[in-house]
């Protein structure tokens, strides 16, 4: 490849984000091979609509860090679950009745007349958990390497909100079946709405569409669940516009300072990408193959009834520590508001985050708290999946502080206190370091 | 990083672990909690994990002499039974056994006629109203899915037919009900559904002790809430096997194509 050895470029050394922009996109023009100056076909074709010029760019032009490590993959990955749901979801909506008396089973009828109804249902509903292995991993990988810190912070907001409407999606898709966990998991979750003061009440009776959950309620999910997806691929080229825009963080969290620093996308991580699908694929076919309703709730093959409250109820694991948040706050309108806030603090993490070095590699002290942030926050699920009686509120109100603390105490103010390791000079280095 | 990542694995295992129930409670006589079941090994478990067909089609007798005077199976159709090992003439000869109501007929009535395999299995009673009127107030459940809606259903539903024993002194049982300790609350409103062995004659000359009896029924049960097991487990065991193979390639050809990034 030429661009890497390519030494004409000049080497810069960005301080400030908006010189780091400069720099990227200064390398970026730099790198000069067009199919549509050297074919004519192309040439006319992307004359008229660029798309030639697009996918080259992606694909060929656009520098990417060459040190990305495997935590990288996540986000396609993300990406190509949402295929997988949006196509899987596709045929499950050609056989699945929205109506109360016919929903459960129908997805019944998905699952034994329809010829591999139970495959496609499976793939849906071990898919989702697998869409939020994803999610939950590629925001883990940004939270440890300053993903979020200027300039990206558009694209980390891109996320945020992919990860709101994903979450919304999921909770209305678990509602469709129409089982006992469906019904009393759509009822406690949209009653949180009636802790609103004054307009509690009605906001969520014009949810519902009437006084309970019911078949109003059911058919507008369905819709719903049905055009969120396409909300979402809609974010996701955003996110996509905003990552090309900025260039991606690296694991040494350094600028990129000269074509040394980068790779292009083909054929370096397609292949990459590659191997990170078929070994998520095999994750995947475990649980869809041999444990397909270990990650759902059996009181869910069970039809709704409004009449049976069950013993315990509990959201999809992927909710759990929000559960747990909003449980362990004795008030019900501060605990919607804290279990909200949890997420929507993320938001404001590019500015509460003060320090200077982006990974989390370089700061010693960063990386234990950060640690503990992963592990309070498995432990939170736990809680969120215990009853909420004994030592288990008091741990839940504990772990929830330090979900809290974390973002508002630590973040802001570790930095004054840290010793950061020396950085490598540049992202090449940092290669050098790790592979050579 | 990585360690951190393998606790993430853990999540929904985490999640899944219920809070267990205190071994040495004080007062057993007062206990309310179910147990929990005992583990066997059951044939349709594991990766490679079969349908025992002759005990599923015992368990369907089970089903047929014992279970269905109560309990109805309303997802299943009498050609079902064709998936574990009866014949066509015999699934016809099973249906016609039973009466279901079709119409209207051009005359505007409705009519019973012989069950036919594309029907669904004939209910016990017409509605939810009657099956309680006759149990005493209780509803006795659709077992079509009945593995899959309990924790743990296979072991669940042979530690709870295996499990009535009388209550302890001093638990008050209420009346008309039956003390089964792997029940949530240990009152169950069935009374023990397999007492005796013989209770059913096997047409395979299978001895019907009452071990085997439960057994062949929650095979069935199994058979009837994931009547795909056997099938999905052969596709997903071809699938990780070639899904291994081209993880292999692809990591060798990713390897082979990053070698002279420097």
């Amino acid at each position: 490849m030429s661009t890497n050895n390519d030494h004409k470029s000049h080497i810069n050394d960005p301080k400030t984000p908006n010189e780091e922009l400069q720099v990227f996109h200064s390398i970026h023009n730099d790198i000069d091979q067009s199919i549509t100056e050297k074919s004519k076909i192309a040439g006319w074709i992307n004359d008229r609509l660029p798309i030639i010029a697009t996918l080259e760019n992606t694909l060929k032009k656009h520098p990417y860090p060459k040190n990305l490590s495997y935590w990288w993959n996540f986000g396609s990955i993300a990406g190509i679950c949402l295929v997988i749901q949006i196509l899987s979801g596709l045929f499950l909506a050609m056989h699945y009745v929205p109506n109360t008396k016919h929903a459960f089973d129908s997805v019944e009828h998905i699952m034994r007349d329809v010829n591999y109804g139970w495959l496609i249902r499976y793939i849906h509903a071990v898919g989702a958990s697998m869409f939020f292995v994803a999610l939950y991993a590629h925001m883990i990988r940004s939270l440890y390497y300053g993903s979020y810190k200027a300039p990206r912070e558009v694209l980390w907001w891109a996320g945020i909100i992919i990860f709101l409407v994903t979450m919304a999606t999921a909770f209305m898709g678990y509602v469709l079946p129409w089982g006992q966990m469906s019904f009393w998991g759509a009822t406690v979750i949209t009653n949180l709405f009636s802790a609103i003061p004054v307009i509690g009440e009605s906001i969520v009776q014009w949810l519902w569409g009437g006084y309970s959950v019911d078949n109003p309620t059911l058919n507008r999910f369905f819709v719903l669940h049905f055009l969120m997806p396409f909300l979402i691929v809609g974010i996701v080229l955003i996110h996509l516009m905003a990552l090309h825009t900025a260039g991606s963080n690296n694991p040494s969290g350094v600028p990129m300072k000269s074509k040394k620093d980068s790779i292009p996308f083909h054929p370096y991580f397609t292949i990459k990408d590659m191997v990170g699908f078929v070994a998520f694929f095999l994750v995947f076919g475990y649980f869809l193959f041999f444990y397909p309703n270990a990650l759902g709730h059996p009181d869910n093959y069970i039809p709704a009834n409004p009449l049976v409250t069950p013993a315990h109820i509990v959201p999809e694991w992927y909710f759990l520590p929000f559960y747990a948040i909003l449980r362990a706050v004795p008030d019900k309108l501060g605990g919607v508001l804290m279990m909200f806030g949890a997420i929507i603090l993320l938001f404001f993490l590019p500015y509460l985050d003060r320090s200077k070095v982006r990974s989390g590699a370089y700061r010693p002290i960063f990386r234990k708290f950060f640690y503990l942030f992963v592990i309070n926050f498995v432990f939170l699920g736990w809680l969120g999946k215990s009853p909420a009686e004994g030592w288990y509120i008091w741990a839940s109100r504990l772990t929830t502080m330090y979900y809290y603390a974390y973002f508002l105490l630590i973040l802001p103010i570790l930095p004054r206190f840290e010793k950061t390791i020396p950085l490598p000079d540049s992202i090449d280095e940092h290669y050098k370091q790790k592979h050579v | 990083m990585k360690k951190y990542f393998l606790i993430l694995l853990f999540i929904p295992n985490l999640a899944l672990a219920n809070p267990s129930h205190s071994d040495n409670n004080i007062d057993e006589s007062k206990a309310t909690f179910a147990l929990h079941p005992k583990k066997l090994n059951w044939e349709f478990e594991g990766f490679f994990g079969r349908f025992d067909k002759a005990s599923i089609q015992r368990g369907y007798q089970v089903y047929k002499e014992v279970c269905s005077a109560c309990h109805s199976l309303k997802l299943l159709s009498y050609r079902n039974l064709q998936d574990i090992g009866f014949s066509e003439a015999e699934v016809k000869q099973i249906a016609s056994e039973y009466l279901v109501t079709d119409g209207p007929n051009d005359d505007g009535e409705m009519f019973e006629r012989p069950a036919l395999p594309s029907d669904k299995f004939a209910s016990p009673y017409p509605n939810e109203q009657s099956a309680r009127s006759a149990n005493g107030g209780a509803y006795p459940p659709d077992l079509s899915l009945i593995i899959k809606a309990r924790h743990d259903g296979p072991n669940y539903v042979y530690s709870l037919l295996n499990g009535y024993v009388d209550a302890p002194d001093g638990f008050d049982l209420a009346n008309g009900k039956n003390y089964n300790p792997y029940f949530e609350g240990r009152q169950i409103s069935m009374p023990a559904p397999i007492n005796d062995d013989g209770q059913v004659e096997y047409k395979d000359g299978t001895i019907a002790t009452k071990e085997q009896m439960i057994i062949d029924v929650v095979n069935f049960l199994q058979y009837a809430s994931e009547p795909e097991t056997e099938h999905r487990k052969k596709m997903g065991v071809r699938t990780m096997i070639f899904l291994g193979i081209l993880l292999v390639l692809l990591v060798l050809a990713k390897r082979a194509i990053w070698k002279n990034v420097k």
